[in-house]
C-alpha cells in the first residue's frame, strides 16, 4: 500500500472517531443541562476544555461559554478544525483522496454525511430548541460508515491503518473526557450519592457510551470504578487499554510480525504494558491528571513512531540529485 | 404530452426528421418517453441528480472558488445511435487513429510528411506541442496515441464531423460509464427492450490495452494524478479503482538508476505501466517545465531507457494542434491510402496569409480558437458575439496568427432534452472513446455533451453544459 494512501486512511479513521465522540459529547452534555435542578448554570466550558480548544473558542467568542455557542462552536464553525463539520468534511476529503481503497458504499454513506451536515449548517441548527436529531444523525452516519466497513472491507492494510487511526483517537478522547470531568467532579465527592453526583457521572458514562455495561458490571456509581473501566478495563471497547490494544494487534497484522518489531510496536508495547500492570489505586494514589498526562505522551509517541515507519515518504528531487552525482 | 411542444426542423436533429417524423432508431424512446406524464418525467430526472451527488460526481470550475462542487447535469433522456450510424464512426475513427499514430511516428522520426510537403513544416515545428525532446523516441509497441476521445458533431446534412482528435488525456470516460449506470436504472425497462451495446467493460479493455505495453507477464500499473484539486479528480480514482491499480501522485513516485518505484508502507515497489492525466511538460522538471511540482523528476530518462511504458506517449500532443489538425485529412490519405471516413470541419488557418484576410473580414461568422488551448477556453463564435469581441479577436489574431485558427460556424444536432419548458431540442456533440492496444478499438457509446442554454452550440462543462447517456444500439 501507498505510504500516503496509509497516511490518508489513518487520518480519515481519525476525524471520523473524533466527529462521533464531539457528537456524543455535545449530545450527553446537552441532555444534562436539562435535567440539571433550577438555578444550576449549564456547564460547557468543561467540555471545551476537554478538547483542548479553549484558547480557540475565547478568541472566538470571548468567554461566554453559552450553550449556542459552545454547539455552534463544537458542532459548526469551520473555524475550528477539530468541530463536526470540519472533521467530517476532511474525512470526506480523505475518502476522496483514497477512494478507490475503501468500499463504494463507505464512500457514499460518507459523502451523504458531509451534505447534511453542511444542510444542517444552512438551517442554523444551534439555535433550535433541541438539536438532539442532528447529533443523533451524525453519530448513525458514522456508526452506518463503520458498519459498512465492518461487513465489507477486506482485513488489508487499508483497513488495519484505519483502524489504527480510529483507536489512537478514542484512546485519547476517552482519556480528555475522563481527565476533565474527573477534575471538575472531584469537589462534588462529599456529596456522594446525591442527585446531582450522579447526574455527573452518569452524564461522563454516557459520554463515552459506557453507562449501561458500567452498571451491568458494577451496579454502584463510585470515582474509583469508573477510572477501573473506562482506563483498564478489557472487556469495555472505549477503554484506553482495549483501545491500544487493538492498536497494537493492528500493527501486528500490518507487519506479520509476533513481536515488536519495529519502533511503532515497541512504543505500542511500552504502553500496554504500563497499562497492564498497573492497578486504579496505584493510579489515583499517584494521580489520575498525571496519569493520564502520561498516556497522552505514550499516544503522540506512538503515533510519531507509525509515521516514521509507514507515512513518510522521501522527497523525489533529493534522489534523484544523490543519482546524479 | 412532452413531446407536443416539441419543434426542431431549424437544425438535423437527433430524434426526428426534416418532416417531423420520428426516426426508426429512436421510435421505441419517443414512445417511452412520451407516456410519460411531464411530473413524471422531473421525478425521475431529480432521482438522477441526487444519484450524482450521492456518488460524488462532483468537479471543480477553475474559476470558482476552491471547495466548490458541481455536477455535470445529466439529462434523463438519452441520445441514440443507430447500427448504421455507429457502424461509419467505427470504421472512421479506427482509420483516423491508425494515420494519426503513423503521423506523430513520422514526426519524430524521419519527417517523411513534411518533407513531401504534404504538410507545411513550419506548422508543425511551431507548434508548442512539438517536443524537441521527443525526437528520435520509440514508445513501447510503436503506439503514442493509446487512449482518444475525438469530439465529433453533427451538421445539418446529417454527417459527422470531427471536431477535435484530443490526444492529450481526454477526460470524461468516467462520466460515460456512470451515467449509463444511472440512466439504466431510471429507464429500466426502455433499457431492457431496446438493445444497447454495452459500455460498462471499459476499464478491463483499458487494463489490458496498458499491460499490453509491457513484456512482463503481470506487470504494474498505476494511474498517475495531479492531485485531489484537479477537476477530473472523480475520474482519476474511478479508473484506478474500477482497474484495481494504484492511484498515484508525483510524490508517491520515486526515480533510481532509471527506475521508477512507487514509495509503500513497505518500501519501494517497481512500477511498469503509467497511464498518466498530466500533461506532457508536466511530466518531468528535469526534460520539460522546471517548476512543474506535479511530475517526477527522471521519469523521462526511465521511459527512455524503456523501463516503464507511458501512455499517452509524450509528444502526441503535436497532431493535437488545432492548425495541424486542419491537415489530417491529408495525413489519412498519405499514410493510408484511402479517402477519409469521417469529415473534418473547414479550417482556416491563420498563419496563411490568404486565410488569415478572409478571417478578419468574415469574423462575425465564424468560430475562433487558439491553436492549443481546450475547455471552450480562448474561443469566439462570431454569430454569436458581441461587436466588441470580434474586434477584441480581430486584434488578437493579427497580432499572432499561428495561435489561431477559424471555422464556419457549425449548426450541431439538435436533441430532446428536459428542461424547465418541458423537453425542448439542444444542441449536441459526441465523443466516443478509442483505445490503441494491439489494435484500434471503439468503445461502443461515448459522452454526449449538451449545451443546456436554449440557441448555445457551447457544450463544455466548463461553460454551462450537461451530458447525456448515449445509446449505441445493436445492429439488428
Amino acid at each position: 500500500m501507498l505510504s500516503r494512501v496509509a497516511d490518508t486512511l489513518f487520518w480519515l479513521g481519525r476525524y471520523l472517531e473524533r466527529a462521533e465522540n464531539y457528537a456524543r459529547f455535545i449530545d450527553v452534555n446537552f441532555n444534562l443541562c436539562i435535567d440539571l435542578p433550577p438555578g444550576m448554570k449549564e456547564q460547557w466550558d468543561p467540555l471545551i476544555s476537554a478538547t483542548g480548544d479553549r484558547e480557540l473558542f475565547i478568541s472566538l467568542y470571548g468567554s461566554n461559554f453559552s450553550r449556542q455557542n459552545a454547539i455552534l462552536f463544537l458542532a459548526f464553525d469551520e473555524q475550528n478544525p477539530n468541530a463536526i463539520i470540519s472533521t467530517i468534511a476532511q474525512s470526506r476529503e480523505n475518502a476522496r483522496m483514497v477512494r478507490e481503497s475503501i468500499p463504494k458504499e463507505c464512500w457514499e454513506s460518507l459523502n451523504d454525511l458531509h451534505h447534511y451536515v453542511r444542510n444542517a449548517k444552512k438551517r442554523k441548527v444551534w439555535q433550535k430548541e433541541d438539536p438532539h436529531a442532528f447529533f443523533e444523525y451524525v453519530k448513525n452516519g458514522i456508526h452506518t460508515f463503520n458498519g459498512i466497513a465492518g461487513s465489507t472491507a477486506p482485513r488489508t492494510q487499508a483497513w488495519y491503518f484505519t483502524q489504527i487511526g480510529k483507536q489512537l483517537e478514542r484512546a485519547d478522547k476517552t482519556s480528555r473526557i475522563l481527565d476533565v470531568k474527573y477534575h471538575y467532579l472531584l469537589p462534588s465527592v462529599d456529596e456522594v450519592g446525591s442527585p446531582l453526583d450522579f447526574l455527573q457521572w452518569t452524564a461522563l458514562l454516557k459520554s463515552v457510551s459506557a453507562f449501561n455495561a458500567y452498571k451491568h458490571l458494577y451496579q454502584k456509581i463510585q470515582p474509583d470504578f469508573i477510572v477501573q473501566y473506562l482506563v483498564l478495563s478489557r472487556y469495555f471497547p472505549r477503554s484506553i487499554f482495549y483501545c491500544i490494544t487493538e492498536v497494537e494487534n493492528a500493527l501486528q497484522e500490518i507487519s506479520g510480525s509476533k513481536r515488536h518489531s519495529n519502533s511503532a510496536e515497541k512504543a505500542i508495547g511500552a504502553l500496554r504494558s504500563k497499562l497492564e500492570y498497573t492497578n486504579v489505586n496505584d493510579i489515583l494514589k499517584y494521580g489520575l491528571h498525571e496519569f493520564l498526562d502520561e498516556v497522552q505522551v505514550g499516544l503522540n509517541e506512538i503515533s510519531s513512531s507509525i509515521y516514521d515507519q509507514y507515512f513518510k515518504v522521501m522527497p523525489n528531487y533529493s534522489v534523484q540529485e544523490q543519482t546524479q552525482h | 404530452m412532452p413531446f407536443s411542444q416539441y419543434n426542431a426542423r431549424e437544425h438535423y436533429d437527433e430524434m426526428f426528421d426534416s418532416e417531423g417524423i420520428c426516426r426508426s432508431s429512436n421510435r421505441l424512446l419517443y414512445e417511452h418517453v412520451n407516456s410519460f406524464a411531464i411530473s413524471k418525467l422531473k421525478q425521475l430526472q431529480h432521482t438522477t441528480e441526487k444519484a450524482q451527488i450521492s456518488m460524488g460526481m462532483t468537479f471543480n470550475v477553475y474559476s470558482d472558488n476552491k471547495g466548490v462542487e458541481r455536477i455535470l447535469h445529466l439529462d434523463l433522456i438519452p441520445r441514440i445511435l443507430s447500427a448504421q450510424d455507429w457502424s461509419i464512426l467505427e470504421a472512421g475513427l479506427k482509420q483516423r487513429i491508425e494515420a494519426i499514430n503513423l503521423f506523430i511516428n513520422d514526426l519524430y522520426h524521419d519527417q517523411k510528411i513534411l518533407k513531401d510537403k504534404v504538410v507545411p513544416a513550419e506548422v508543425v515545428l511551431s507548434s508548442p506541442d512539438f517536443l524537441k525532446q521527443c525526437i528520435g523516441l520509440k514508445p513501447p509497441k510503436g503506439i503514442w496515441c493509446h487512449i482518444t476521445g475525438s469530439d465529433i458533431v453533427r451538421a445539418k446534412d446529417g454527417e459527422f464531423y470531427v471536431l477535435e482528435d484530443n490526444l492529450r488525456c481526454p477526460s470524461g470516460v468516467s462520466y460515460m460509464l456512470e451515467n449509463r449506470e444511472i440512466i439504466k436504472q431510471a429507464l429500466p425497462s426502455l433499457f431492457n427492450e431496446i438493445g444497447v451495446q454495452p459500455v460498462s467493460n471499459y476499464p478491463a479493455r483499458l487494463l489490458h490495452m496498458l499491460e499490453n505495453l509491457s513484456d512482463k507477464e503481470d506487470p504494474t500499473v498505476a494511474l498517475l494524478t495531479p492531485g485531489v484539486y484537479n477537476s477530473a479528480y472523480f475520474e482519476h480514482s474511478y479508473l484506478a479503482l474500477q482497474m484495481g491499480v494504484e492511484l498515484i501522485t508525483g510524490q508517491d513516485l520515486l526515480v533510481k538508476d532509471k527506475k521508477v518505484y512507487m514509495q509503500s508502507t513497505k518500501g519501494l515497489k517497481l512500477v511498469d505501466v503509467i497511464y498518466r492525466r498530466i500533461d506532457d511538460t508536466f511530466l518531468d522538471p528535469l526534460t520539460f517545465n522546471k517548476n512543474s511540482m506535479l511530475g517526477v523528476p527522471g521519469i523521462y530518462e526511465a521511459y527512455k531507457a524503456g523501463n516503464v511504458a507511458l501512455a499517452n506517449a509524450p509528444g502526441t500532443g503535436v497532431a493535437d494542434d488545432k492548425a495541424v489538425y486542419a491537415y489530417i485529412p491529408r495525413v489519412i490519405k498519405y499514410y493510408m491510402d484511402q479517402e477519409p471516413i469521417l469529415k473534418n470541419v473547414p479550417t482556416y488557418i491563420c498563419s496563411e496569409k490568404d486565410s488569415l484576410e478572409y478571417v478578419i473580414e468574415n469574423i462575425p461568422e465564424l468560430v475562433v480558437k487558439e491553436t492549443n488551448a481546450a475547455g471552450g477556453y480562448g474561443m469566439l463564435i462570431g454569430p454569436k458575439a458581441k461587436k466588441a469581441d470580434h474586434e477584441k479577436f480581430r486584434k488578437l489574431v493579427k497580432k499572432n496568427p499561428r495561435n489561431y485558427i477559424a471555422q464556419p460556424t457549425l449548426s450541431l444536432s439538435t436533441v430532446p432534452t428536459l428542461t424547465r419548458k418541458g423537453i425542448q431540442p439542444r444542441h449536441v456533440d459526441l465523443r466516443p472513446y478509442i483505445l490503441y492496444g494491439k489494435s484500434v478499438e471503439v468503445i461502443p457509446g461515448a459522452l454526449s455533451r449538451v449545451a443546456l442554454v436554449e440557441g448555445s452550440l457551447v457544450v463544455n462543462s466548463s461553460q454551462g453544459g450537461g451530458s447525456k447517456d448515449t445509446w449505441v444500439l445493436f445492429d439488428k
